[in-house]
């Protein structure tokens, strides 16, 4: 076991773990944050990206011991209490899922995309989601939604 | 994944040592390759030694007309650079295009060329810019890196420092990704000084990355289109999977020889 000490949506976290722990398991089974989504478990999907020192990770391809001394976000750390964040409003205005079980992981990677970039358009949006695949919806409304919130943010 | 030992090193010289001493470890960067490998059980190292904390290797620099990279530059850093988008920027639409967002802010550059994964994209740029690698012991020419498939000159306690990449404003890179995985199904990288024209092939050959040496001698005779369009990758040796049989893949080749050297002449 290795210690591992991080920061998870603002709360500190110090918990002994299995050196061959992913992070995605971590923080689902041990932490109880269900929002983050395991779904191809190849590195394809992308369901379970997260932030990871404001970087988008994919955290089933991460080590819970890597992510030690680091400062997590994950979906449940976007909202401000009742007010969701300016791309979940977004999502739900445009109708950015069908499923849903993909969603965490869009919105995750939208914020990252939208934080990198000042100016989007429909193509770099369509690039930039390169890592995420969505079995539902053709993308249509999910880059609708990302574009939106971006002029929102 | 199968019970293993980790642990996290602050120098090079630790990370050396933990290498000797324990033969079965394997060094951890990004793990973009490494993990996914272990979680199928393909790979089952006693120990991981993880060195995305030495600071002395995540670098970039300009020297003597050349680009150098410390081995745990992600690709998203070299993807944004300026100094490498200004100078070489081959090298950043390659970076650019390697995975996806998620994998470029972890994957590396020295684990991608450490690996010598036979459709990775950097071997590529190393053979085609005629790169060269520092190692904790040496300088090894790319020529000399590659050897075949997953297999490099690296001796079993020698860990990439950096790759030194001489600044060639004549170069591409033109690639078909796998449309899932974005792994090259063929890629090639053509490079032109006054004295010498490098083509290096990844994706096809079941040996891995390769120069095209034919395409050369075609190019440094004639640098013309007609000199590309008249080379063939012959079909032997090019690997046949699900994806695409040989002939398809070194057709593939050719005709991003063929993109490459235009996007060079644009």
């Amino acid at each position: 076991m290795s210690l591992v000490e991080l920061e998870i949506n603002g709360k500190k976290i110090s918990q002994d773990v299995e050196e061959r722990q992913l992070l995605v398991h971590f923080i689902r089974d041990d932490l109880n944050l269900t929002g983050t989504h395991v779904g191809c478990d190849t590195s394809q999907c992308g369901a379970c990206v997260i932030h990871v020192d404001g970087k988008a990770v994919k955290s089933c391809s991460m080590l819970a011991v890597q992510a030690n001394d680091t400062k997590i976000t994950t979906i449940e750390g976007l909202a401000d209490g009742e007010s969701l964040h300016p791309v979940q409003e977004a999502f739900r205005e445009n109708h950015g899922l069908q499923c849903g079980f993909c969603t965490p992981g869009m919105i995750m990677a939208a914020v990252d995309i939208i934080n990198r970039n000042s100016i989007l358009d429909e193509k770099t949006v369509r690039e930039e989601l390169e890592g995420n695949l969505c079995r539902c919806t053709g993308y249509q409304n999910i880059v609708k939604s990302i574009l939106a919130a971006s002029e929102k943010m | 994944m199968y019970q293993f030992n980790y642990k996290k090193v602050e120098t090079i010289e630790e990370a050396v040592n933990e290498l000797s001493a324990n033969p079965d470890s394997k060094i951890l960067a990004g793990g973009m390759t490494l993990i996914p490998t272990m979680k199928q059980r393909l790979a089952s190292p006693e120990q991981l030694i993880d060195i995305r904390n030495i600071k002395e290797l995540n670098f970039i620099k300009e020297e003597s007309n050349n680009i150098i990279i410390g081995s745990t530059t992600n690709h998203f850093t070299v993807a944004s650079s300026d100094l490498i988008k200004n100078k070489l920027s081959s090298l950043s639409r390659l970076a650019e295009g390697i995975g996806d967002p998620h994998v470029r802010n972890m994957g590396t550059i020295g684990g991608a060329i450490s690996n010598n994964d036979p459709t990775a994209d950097y071997p590529a740029a190393c053979l085609g810019l005629g790169a060269t690698i520092k190692t904790n012991k040496r300088e090894i020419s790319a020529d000399d890196f590659f050897i075949s498939l997953f297999e490099t000159a690296l001796a079993e306690d020698e860990i990439v420092v950096s790759i030194s990449f001489p600044i060639i404003s004549d170069s591409y890179y033109m690639k078909f990704p796998n449309p899932a995985s974005r792994y090259a199904m063929a890629g090639v990288f053509m490079s032109k000084n006054p004295s010498e024209v490098r083509v290096a092939v990844t994706g096809a050959s079941e040996n891995g990355v390769f120069r095209w040496t034919e395409m050369e001698s075609s190019l440094l005779n004639d640098w013309s289109k007609s000199s590309v369009e008249e080379v063939k990758l012959s079909p032997e040796g090019i690997m046949s999977d699900i994806h695409g049989n040989s002939e398809y893949r070194a057709n593939l080749a050719n005709i991003m020889a063929i993109r490459a050297f235009e996007c060079i002449n644009e």
